[in-house]
């Protein structure tokens, strides 16, 4: 519709694809995707720095150590960062055209995506056992919050990539649409980038 | 998972066939509409009705203190209204005005036919009045509206319901509905500077770009990093308050100075992101009716920027009296000092550029003068704060009070209305009518004046914040009667403007494509301008690109206006070279015609699902969640695989 009876100037598109040449360079979803994960940036900032503006207040246990698994969590988030690199390997699948090969890394992703999940509802749940809860001290607060937010971020991500896959398997996910793929990666990279940071600050750089 | 994708396509499908009526007019098209132009004008109105609902909530609180021991009102009622009247005022009125704005005028400007993402702009909006709506029905199903100040300071928000002392729902309405608007104002922030980045004409370099755009941009900014911060501090006091956090609460440990780092950690970039349209919208105004360009527009851009960079510094001053010690109090009062010297820098450049023009007293230059001297007025007194001692005395008293209605009201609102006046004819084709214009500025003028100067004085006298009755006898009832009666003269002025709207959209004088021989590209299209706001994309090649269209200089290097027979019509001036390469969309083959995107149902779904969401977490009402999750899951599902635009 809007059919209007003018010569052809330039679209407004909220597709990069459509207009290959911006006033950037970089597509206009890709910019968008860009400027979200910046503001997130400081969404995740201001939790972290509520978990470090309590850190190492006196107050009743259970503690940090009381309840870390270190080397359990090491693993969640190795396979955390792996799903990083089926994404980009479905990325490229993709832009290459080869949609069986980007179906498969895409589900492998959201599968080490799920992982990562079930490691954190574990831990939350371990944790619970051992009398740490939400209202228990600072530390329940602040971490549980922050941990559960990534985890709300991650499965995000993950009902994201699913959907993606559902698309691709009925064919309306091709070559041409790779972009949409680029920006649910940039989006999944950025969490996992947040978990790296989370991980350093809160479980592996001790008070 | 492919259930979902199944399930998701039939629907799409089937409001397909729903959508795309031919007409873009009418009731409903304003549910589906993406056209900036329209969304500006749905922001505007909006945003004029919380104004009004704003104001006759300060109106109450006026005529609760004009004499002493008021009775009209009780203590929670004070409360509410006060606490609504800023929430109002900040996230109803202010940014959602200056967005309209933006809105209407970023592509016009920049010589676009719309915003990078029409669809979510329409989210933005619907995201802005769901939480409207939201927050304003606590009065009526939450007990009692929020009431913790428009600040919300912890622990006082953040007790759990039935253990502090503010009763109701207040507090809870007040987070969620105010997550509600931090959502729609960073989609709308995102929007703009994608567009501002992206989709300029050919030709239209950064330091080509109009003021009120290059201001807007910085706003956009502030907006995208402010909101996330209050968002945190909003959610942990939910968790405070529902599910037994510790985070502000001092009982347990927790820490109140937090949430007030956090709040004006967001707080004082939002400060910024009020005035500076305001700013933007009179740098547009001088110049066209001096009769002059803007004086040093480099350091007015300039200056912009540094206080979006320096506003990010200074937000322990409104925390000067909570002891932070001495280097950290030392500091803020330096980088508060330091603040105002961009923003004088601007005032200067204003003056310059009047100075010596052949002004034109229209009402929107009136406003626009109002502007700097009531905004100068504002920022004397603001800078007055970083005098730490002097800060001290005065936190929590009146001439706080007094300070910063300077700065928004005489600041935003009076840019604002100058932005009326002046971009009225803009968007209907008719003058607003200049002498209820000349009653609605004066009546404001003096209004103002009448119910904010006396503050001054009323707070040096002692006179708290926030207390809903006074005792006779402490030399503050004559001031506080003469400021009751200066915010009805206010309520007079700005119900001369809705009049006039009224009367000049039907009556006013009819205006032609550039009324006011101005310098930007919004006045070379039709008023109003049609959907696709340009016919062919404008070829920029010079700051103020239409004066240079208009006008050449002679020897003695004076404007002469270009004969009309050789100026090149606005209209028929050729694209120049590029302009389709440029921005090249796809050329359909068709040889003609411009695809615009088609009106979507999916961002008005996608905000429905916002508001019931929000009330099953303000009611931990579980049944509400998979109502709202299924609403926002439909909208978001059925908005991805929308096509934008129909083939």
């Amino acid at each position: 519709m809007d059919q209007v009876a003018i010569p052809p100037g330039h679209e407004v598109a909220e597709h990069g694809h459509e207009t290959p040449t911006t006033g950037t360079g970089v597509s206009n979803t890709k910019l968008a995707m860009w400027l979200f994960l910046s503001s997130d940036c400081l969404f995740f900032g201001a939790f972290i720095s509520a978990y470090l503006f309590y850190r190492g207040r006196p107050q009743p246990g259970p503690h940090p150590v009381d309840v870390y698994n270190i080397p359990f969590t090491s693993v969640t988030s190795f396979i955390l960062l792996m799903s990083s690199l089926t994404m980009v390997l479905a990325l490229a699948a993709c832009q290459r055209g080869e949609m069986r090969r980007f179906r498969i890394w895409i589900l492998a992703t959201a599968l080490f995506g799920a992982t990562f999940i079930g490691g954190q509802i574990f831990e939350f749940t371990e944790f619970t056992r051992q009398g740490l809860n939400l209202d228990t001290n600072l530390f329940g607060s602040s971490f549980f919050v922050l941990t559960g937010l990534h985890g709300a971020h991650v499965t995000a991500g993950i009902v994201w990539l699913m959907s993606l896959w559902g698309l691709a398997m009925q064919g309306r996910i091709g070559q041409a649409d790779s972009e949409r793929v680029e920006v649910a990666g940039l989006y999944w990279h950025f969490v996992d980038v947040v978990w790296i940071v989370i991980f350093t600050v809160i479980y592996l750089i001790p008070k | 998972m492919t259930t979902v994708s199944d399930t998701v396509r039939a629907p799409a499908r089937r409001l397909r066939v729903l959508r795309r009526p031919r007409a873009t007019t009418g009731f409903w098209s304003w549910f589906t509409t993406i056209d900036h132009k329209k969304i500006g004008i749905m922001y505007g109105t909006t945003a004029l009705a919380f104004f009004v609902i704003g104001g006759v909530e300060a109106l109450l609180l006026r005529l609760q203190l004009a004499g002493p021991n008021g009775t009209l009102l009780t203590a929670a009622q004070y409360n509410e209204l006060f606490t609504m009247h800023g929430t109002t005022m900040v996230f109803l009125m202010g940014m959602p005005l200056a967005v309209a704005f933006g809105n209407y005028l970023i592509p016009l400007q920049i010589g676009a036919r719309d915003v990078a993402f029409p669809r979510l702009n329409a989210f933005g909006y619907w995201g802005f009045l769901m939480g409207g709506l939201f927050i304003y029905s606590s009065f009526f199903i939450g007990g009692s509206a929020p009431n913790g100040g428009w600040f919300g300071y912890t622990p006082l928000t953040s007790t759990p319901l039935g253990r502090g002392f503010l009763p109701g729902h207040g507090p809870d309405f007040w987070a969620v509905g105010l997550i509600i608007l931090g959502i729609a104002s960073t989609t709308s922030a995102i929007n703009f500077i994608v567009t501002i980045l992206n989709l300029r004409a050919p030709g239209m370099t950064f330091m080509r770009m109009p003021v009120f755009t290059w201001m807007m941009l910085v706003v956009a900014f502030l907006t995208l990093f402010a909101m996330p911060i209050i968002t945190a501090a909003l959610i942990m006091v939910y968790f405070d308050r529902n599910f037994g956090t510790n985070f502000f609460q001092p009982a347990n440990g927790g820490d109140p100075l937090l949430y007030q780092h956090l709040f004006w950690l967001f707080g004082h970039p939002e400060v910024y992101i009020l005035i500076l349209p305001g700013m933007g919208i009179v740098s547009e105004i001088l110049p066209v009716f001096s009769r002059k360009p803007l004086f040093g527009y480099p350091v007015v851009v300039f200056s912009g920027i540094a206080i979006g960079f320096i506003g990010w510094g200074v937000w322990v001053h409104h925390m000067f009296a909570t002891g932070l010690g001495p280097v950290a109090i030392s500091a803020f009062a330096l980088s508060t000092m330091i603040i105002a010297v961009p923003t004088g820098v601007k005032i200067f450049n204003w003056l310059a550029t009047v100075w010596r023009g052949a002004v034109q007293l229209r009402t929107a230059m009136l406003f626009a003068l109002g502007f700097i001297a009531m905004f100068t007025l504002g920022g004397l007194s603001g800078v007055l704060h970083s005098v730490v001692p002097a800060d001290t005395q005065q936190t929590d008293t009146y001439f706080v009070v007094a300070h910063f209605h300077y700065v928004l009201f005489g600041g935003l609102v009076f840019g604002i209305f100058g932005g009326f006046y002046y971009w009225f004819p803009k968007l209907y084709g008719r003058f607003l009518n200049e002498r209820l214009g000349k009653v609605n500025f004066w009546t404001m003028l003096i209004g103002f004046n009448l119910t904010f100067f006396p503050m001054h004085f009323l707070g040096l006298l002692g006179m708290p914040r926030r207390t809903y009755r006074y005792d006779t006898g402490l030399g503050w009832d004559f001031l506080n009667q003469l400021e009751t009666i200066g915010a009805f003269v206010i309520a007079f002025s700005v119900l001369v403007f809705i009049v006039n709207v009224f009367v000049s959209r039907r009556r006013g004088q009819v205006t032609g494509n550039d009324p006011w021989d101005a310098r930007t590209l919004e006045w070379t299209t039709p008023s109003p301008p049609p959907m696709y706001n340009f016919a062919e994309i404008p070829h920029v090649e010079a700051r103020d690109d239409l004066w240079h269209r208009k006008y050449t200089e002679d020897e003695t290097g004076h404007a002469v206006r270009i004969p009309s027979g050789a100026a090149v019509a606005v209209e028929e001036r050729p694209a120049g070279g590029g302009g389709d390469d440029e921005h090249g969309g796809e050329d359909h083959g068709e040889g003609h015609g411009v695809h615009m995107p088609s009106p979507s149902y999916f961002p008005f779904i996608l905000a429905l699902g916002l508001p019931i969401l929000g009330y099953a977490a303000v009611f931990h009402a579980l049944w509400l969640v998979p109502i709202g999750g299924l609403i926002v899951a439909f909208g978001l599902y059925a908005w991805g695989i929308e096509p934008q635009t129909e083939p």
